[in-house]
């Protein structure tokens, strides 16, 4: 376990040290440059501000003293806010972005999972269709118009609910809806498609024949199994909701990471395209790592065969 | 056995969440719970108005600002030497009175006696030159510096050539402040209300250069100062009792919002959320114009929508074939059909708006330049493309290509344009969208057919429109030169005699829309929706509507 813990944190050195690479070399090449605007700039304001943000240095000398600070923990100043660093944008951002995936993550596995298993159980009768009704729509309506719908329809008519903002828990409520569906419609068919397997298993039979009740066979024995897909998938679920979405935050006006995400590159505020992507990296990375001892503990089968070598 | 790993697995999805939403929790509650008393609505008797600020300021330092986004907040804030009264006329501000040379370079201003910062400092003519020199200080690298070129050495200063004490701002005592221009500038004064001119309390800058950073520091001499400010979420002001002329301040705040979807702040001002709201989504404008809701205003603009033609690209060169490009368009279908918010049709490249040497309207007394014309288009475009030796087939073999920045309205506008142009003149232009970094990169590599461009004036003259197309200016993208519309331009720059100098902004324009070295589309409006309680708001065409003097009868 030990040795396998290690052998993981230097892969993941290694992982993210090539994102940052490729990404700093990558958004370089892309035409374009932090200070463009419509019109030309005159040239005496463009070399101070090159000047300034250290783009007048060989792009190589960059990378090295950029890599410099990361190593500090320093991600630099961004070249759009005279207020903010980097730093702070991700330090003020990302709890805002956290908290609303963490609501949707609740409530995406709370009703997710629960929400396959009955329709694998009732196959082909009306839980089951509702069911995956509700999974095909949070699949296929995107989070723009689900977040429009709600603000248009729900918001506007229902009183409780503020239209977009941030500040109290009734202004995440529909946000944390809009963000979860579609994880939580992504593990309903998850869970109902491993669960159908499951329940054929013979293991299922030997259950049921030894005489336990209806309820602790799928609680004890299909459910058990049925979820290894859905822990799989948290990895990249959990580090999807936390780091925040664009659209719901642009639509709902939250001030959250999310935004920066795309807003950055727009702007090729290239201090911030780079705060995002290693802090997205890094949070994907730990939550990769969390979900493979997860199913280290669940799943004996793959604890075996890491023991066996 | 069993049941114990799958407590473990449920306890270790558990404490990650909880562990999530704990610290996401502990960080928020200081910064959101001191801003919630500030509501608005929940505010009795306070008159606070309600609104929008659709972007995240860059910075709230008025040397730093560079676009509506911070100046429509920083306006209210803070107070340049002179301002605008509702009707657009410049009228004097933190200045009493001001004088000028005999060589029109010099201008000697005195500042008001009872003047204050919003921490009780008096505001002082260093307070003045301090701001500027800071500005245009390389080492600050302010985007906007190149607004101060017109004072005498600041070019110079922040080129790195030149040092501080040659920038030609002094303050001869506390009261009075001295400024030598580089030329004579007829629209000086005007300059002297926009907001890279602002003062910064030098005190207070000097001793911590981050002032602007925190509300608590910032320090400002306008009808407000800073009361809060929420990154990305929210911006209050609160009325600045040192304000000399704080009897016509109605409000006692005015909270911004910032949020960036336009249709949810639309949604927000018509569930009542806000009082005025300025960028409104393209169908909400036209739906209103369509009801004729009185909430609904188009203010006036200094700005036009055009199409850079190449002018290094055969048959673009030719000067026939671009007037036939520019005669070609329906301007009023485009205006209201399909831009639909209150726009109106180029007839040349200034804008209504701005005032001649009499005082009137420059563009109705200059007269119209181009329209609508189908059978001189079509002439035109034979004699152009017989005098390149080519036929409409060899152009339309070129595959010609309208550069866009990825828009809705700009790609409906360019389908427009393109219909028209295939219809009524038979030529085919292709539509391509880029995002918006790689059309600038693009045009200034030259690398383009036809371009999607616009202009927002800088200041209320001719003149921010008019010399775009300077040979080599930095914003001639259409890599125009005509030698005899540069010296007209020169003039108009090297006189402060209001005559001779409208004289050759007017021959300028003529040569311009003659040449056409661009396609002048439409010029821009500013429509805004305002709650009928609320009085006193007011537009002029370079900025954004006032809501200064606003007042809320409910």
């Amino acid at each position: 376990m030990k040795k396998y813990l290690l052998k993981r944190f230097v892969m993941s050195i290694i992982t993210l040290w090539a994102i940052v690479t490729i990404t700093f070399f990558l958004m370089h090449a892309i035409p374009g440059n932090p200070f463009a605007k419509e019109g030309k700039m005159p040239p005496v304001v463009y070399e101070n501000l090159q000047k300034k943000y250290g783009l007048d240095k060989p792009l190589y000398q960059q990378y090295l003293i950029y890599l410099g600070n990361l190593i500090r923990g320093d991600f630099g100043d961004s070249m759009k806010s005279r207020v903010e660093t980097v730093n702070d944008m991700i330090e003020r951002g990302f709890p805002v972005s956290a908290r609303l995936g963490a609501q949707a993550l609740v409530f995406a596995l709370v009703f997710g999972p629960a929400l396959g298993a009955m329709a694998a159980l009732y196959q082909n009768k009306i839980p089951d269709y509702i069911s995956m009704i509700v999974a095909i729509i949070g699949i296929s309506v995107p989070s723009f118009v689900m977040g429009t719908f709600l603000i248009q329809f729900v918001a506007k008519n229902i009183g409780f609910f503020p239209i977009g903002g941030w500040g109290e828990f009734k202004h995440t409520i529909l946000p944390s809806f809009a963000l979860g569906l579609m994880p939580l419609a992504t593990m309903a068919r998850l869970m109902r498609s491993s669960m159908l397997e499951v329940l054929n298993q013979d293991y299922i039979k030997t259950a049921k024949s030894k005489g336990l009740t209806k309820f602790a066979v799928i609680m004890k024995h299909a459910v058990r199994n049925a979820i290894l897909p859905v822990v799989s998938v948290l990895g990249i679920t959990i580090s999807n909701l936390l780091v925040g979405s664009f659209v719901i935050e642009k639509i709902f006006g939250i001030p959250g990471l999310g935004m920066f995400f795309v807003k950055s590159i727009g702007n090729r505020d290239y201090t911030l395209i780079m705060g995002t992507t290693v802090f997205y990296a890094l949070i994907l990375i730990l939550m990769l790592l969390l979900v493979d001892i997860t199913y280290m503990l669940v799943d004996p089968r793959i604890r075996l065969t890491e023991e066996g070598h | 056995m069993k049941s114990k790993k799958l407590l473990i697995l449920l306890s270790l999805l558990l404490v990650v969440s909880v562990f999530v939403s704990a610290c996401s929790s502990d960080n928020e509650t200081p910064t959101t719970e001191p801003e919630e008393p500030t509501t608005g609505e929940e505010q009795t008797g306070e008159k606070i108005l309600r609104t929008n600020n659709s972007s995240e300021p860059g910075s709230l330092d008025p040397a730093l600002a560079q676009g509506t986004h911070e100046s429509w907040i920083l306006n209210n804030l803070f107070e340049g030497l002179m301002k605008h009264d509702s009707t657009g006329q410049i009228i004097p501000g933190m200045a009493k009175e001001y004088t000028l040379s005999e060589d029109n370079l010099t201008y000697t201003f005195t500042l008001r006696d009872d003047i204050k910062w919003s921490n009780g400092d008096p505001v002082t003519a260093q307070d003045f030159e301090f701001a500027w020199k800071r500005a245009l200080d390389p080492e600050l690298a302010a985007d906007y510096a190149y607004q101060l070129y017109y004072i005498k050495g600041a070019e110079k200063y922040n080129s790195g050539e030149g040092t501080v004490d040659e920038v030609a701002v002094k303050a001869l005592d506390d009261k009075t402040l001295e400024v030598t221009l580089e030329a004579p500038t007829a629209y000086f004064l005007d300059l002297c209300a926009f907001y890279t001119y602002y003062p910064v309390n030098k005190a207070v800058a000097e001793a911590n250069p981050d002032w602007a950073k925190d509300p608590s520091t910032y320090v400002s001499n306008g009808a407000f100062k800073l009361k809060s400010w929420e990154h990305n979420a929210k911006i209050t002001l609160a009325k600045n009792e040192n304000y000399y002329d704080k009897d016509n301040i109605k409000l006692d705040g005015i909270d911004f919002d910032i949020i960036e979807d336009e249709n949810t702040a639309w949604q927000k001002y018509e569930g009542g959320e806000y009082d005025i709201l300025v960028t409104l989504p393209q169908a909400v404008v036209a739906q209103l114009k369509a009801e004729n809701n009185p909430e609904l205003q188009i203010g006036p603009e200094v700005g036009t929508y055009y199409y850079n033609l190449n002018n290094d690209k055969k048959p673009f060169n030719n000067k026939k074939v671009r007037q036939a490009l520019v005669y070609a368009l329906d301007r009023q279908t485009i205006v209201d059909k399909i831009a639909q918010g209150g726009q109106i049709p180029a007839t040349g490249i200034v804008p209504p708006g701005l005032l001649d040497e009499n005082g009137e309207d420059y563009r109705k007394t200059t007269g119209d330049f181009i329209g609508y014309d189908l059978e001189k288009a079509k002439a035109l475009l034979a004699e152009g493309l017989a005098e390149e030796g080519m036929t409409v087939e060899d152009f339309n073999a070129q595959g010609f290509v309208l550069l866009y920045n990825t828009s809705e309205a700009h790609k409906k506008i360019a389908q427009a344009a393109q219909e028209m142009w295939r219809t009524n003149l038979g030529l085919e232009v292709g539509l391509e969208n880029v995002e918006f970094q790689v059309k600038l990169d693009r045009e200034k590599a030259g690398d383009y057919d036809i371009s999607r461009a616009g202009w927002i004036g800088d200041y209320s003259d001719p003149m921010t429109m008019l010399d775009l197309w300077y040979t080599d200016g930095p914003f001639n993208d259409a890599n125009y030169s005509n030698p005899e519309y540069d010296k007209l331009i020169d003039i108009a720059k090297g006189t402060a005699d209001q005559k001779v100098r409208f004289d050759a902004m007017r021959k300028a324009e003529k040569i311009l829309m003659e040449d056409v070295p661009i396609v002048p589309v439409y010029f821009y409006t500013q429509p805004y929706a305002v709650k009928p309680y609320v009085t006193g708001v007011y537009k002029i065409p370079i900025n954004y509507p006032t809501i200064t003097y606003a007042d809320i009868n409910k």
